[in-house]
């Protein structure tokens, strides 16, 4: 499915997910944090935000714990910058997809 | 002589050493299968040792008496792997050279992940059902145990037999009520996923069933640390869950050997080829059941399907042939739901668990929906382990490859 943000339209799964993570940058990121309740995306957002996107066009599987283990933030800095689900929320927020929890 | 060398005598190593030994000839390849333990666990049992259903000698058998004449067991702990020498160390100082080697090392809890988890607490309020010794630890609880809030823990995916910890809260909620003290048991399950399962469908049936027994479900939550001294699990969102019993399911693990070799992830399991089962480092390597680091369920079901995969591929690789990729995820397992019922679900890596019969379209056993012959089927199981499953011989009804597909109404 279609959705507008910022004026352009973007490929999106029913749970709003990027489709291609090509289509992301940064003023489209600040949209979909403002829908999900976060108003500024900081530099340590952004730190984060690239390092999933990297991670994720490495092939990487994502997980809480890979993040923790980064280097880049910290399991509780994590929360803190994304709070409720950390990783779901930063992922869409990255214009990747959804984490593949697990089994 | 060449050698190859499985690691590993739990579910996935003894059906490999069953099947290779058929399929190798024994003039030109010596079979050594090595373990720290000379028990064999028959898992699944371990959910029913709290509740009093299952006995320990129903459970535990000598694993001698599974291993095929012609292999040789080993009962020693590994030290290391060292793959670019072909060899493995042993902790006795010994040298194990080989041709090929299979990793069935399986997983392990890791308590010692979570602060606050390993201390005076544990085995004292804070329990695991994982191993013999945290599910003896439950049963003797139990029989004292006047009631309060029993929460049902799951620290970090993945975890081996994923539905584990809802059955245990299914079980609880039967138990109590014919001890007549359901009243005084207030049961929470507590999860990191987003819902009671990993997958959408199933969440739906499974979510109904915990509403219906009065289980309270808390979803998205990771637990920072364990406050034993008050009693709580604190989540790194501040979220606070109070416990009179907590049964958790510590992080899992691959095994320390792993780690000690190099040769593990973050989680010390090993990257491994999703459909062939090679491991993606070191060609002669051979990954299959826990120890793998594969989206698919860590379960002696998983570990089943991949064995004959993976002896295929063993044969091809000798013969330098290219390798099949075959394994497609197929896991299937049963969900006791209590009361003498049990759901059962099929699924692979694509395809989710949904309604049907099993085995084939007509099957007498119901998919994705609680039946009493599911509960039997469970239950005839240990005796399928024992007789059918670890000496790798054919069970009628059951592929590899996930064969029943679902049907329109039933997607």
């Amino acid at each position: 499915m279609k959705k507008n943000l910022g004026g352009r339209e973007i490929e999106v799964n029913e749970e709003g997910y990027f489709l291609n993570p090509a289509d992301w940058n940064s003023t489209l990121a600040a949209e979909i944090a403002k829908e999900e309740g976060i108003v500024d995306l900081s530099d340590a957002h952004f730190r984060l935000l690239h390092f999933l996107r990297d991670q994720q066009a490495k092939g990487v599987a994502l997980t809480i714990r890979g993040v923790g283990k980064s280097g880049v933030v910290t399991v509780k800095e994590f929360y803190d910058l994304f709070p409720g689900g950390p990783l779901k929320k930063a992922s869409k927020i990255a214009g990747i997809p959804k984490p593949v929890g697990c089994i | 002589m060449k050698r190859l060398l499985i690691l590993g005598a739990g579910t996935a190593g003894t059906i490999m050493a069953n099947h290779l030994r058929r399929r190798l000839p024994k003039s030109d390849w010596q079979l050594t299968i090595v373990d720290r333990s000379d028990k064999h666990l028959y898992q699944p049992g371990l959910l029913f040792l709290p509740f009093g259903t299952y006995s320990e000698s129903q459970i535990i058998r000598s694993t001698r008496d599974f291993i095929p004449s012609g292999v040789e067991f080993l009962h020693e702990e590994v030290e290391s792997i060292v793959p670019s020498q072909n060899h493995v160390l042993l902790k006795s100082g010994k040298k194990l050279v080989y041709d090929v080697a299979v990793l069935a090392t399986g997983s392990r809890i890791a308590p010692e992940e979570t602060e606050g988890m390993l201390g005076d607490r544990w085995h004292k309020d804070i329990f695991d059902f994982y191993t013999l010794d945290g599910a003896r630890a439950l049963r003797e609880k139990r029989k004292n145990w006047s009631g309060g809030r029993l929460v049902v823990h799951i620290n970090e995916m993945p975890i081996k037999c994923p539905v584990a910890p809802l059955e245990f809260c299914f079980l609880a909620d039967e138990f109590f009520f014919k001890r007549g003290m359901r009243d005084r048991v207030q049961l929470v399950y507590v999860t990191p996923l987003s819902g009671a399962f990993t997958k959408p469908k199933a969440t739906k049936t499974l979510s109904y069933l915990l509403g219906q027994k009065n289980i309270e479900v808390v979803i998205d939550f990771n637990a920072e640390r364990i406050d034993a001294e008050e009693r709580k699990l604190v989540g790194y969102d501040g979220r606070e869950i109070a416990y009179d019993l907590l049964v958790t399911t510590p992080t899992n693990m691959g095994d320390l050997a792993l780690r000690r070799s190099g040769i593990g992830d973050d989680l010390d399991f090993v990257a491994t080829h999703k459909h062939t089962l090679q491991s993606l480092q070191h060609p002669n390597l051979f990954v299959l059941g826990d120890a793998t680091n594969l989206p698919s369920s860590k379960a002696g079901s998983v570990a089943h399907f991949q064995a004959e995969t993976l002896t295929e591929n063993i044969q091809r690789f000798i013969a330098g042939k290219p390798l099949l990729e075959e394994f497609d995820g197929h896991s299937n397992c049963f969900i006791e739901s209590g009361f003498g019922k049990a759901l059962l679900i099929d699924f692979n890596y694509e395809i989710e668990p949904h309604a049907g019969r099993f085995p084939f379209w007509f099957g007498p056993m119901k998919l994705l929906a609680e039946s009493r012959l599911n509960h039997w089927g469970k239950l005839f199981f240990r005796w399928v382990y024992w007789n059918r499953l670890l000496p790798a011989r054919w069970i009628p009804g059951i592929t590899r490859q996930k064969s029943v597909k679902p049907r329109a109404h039933e997607s």
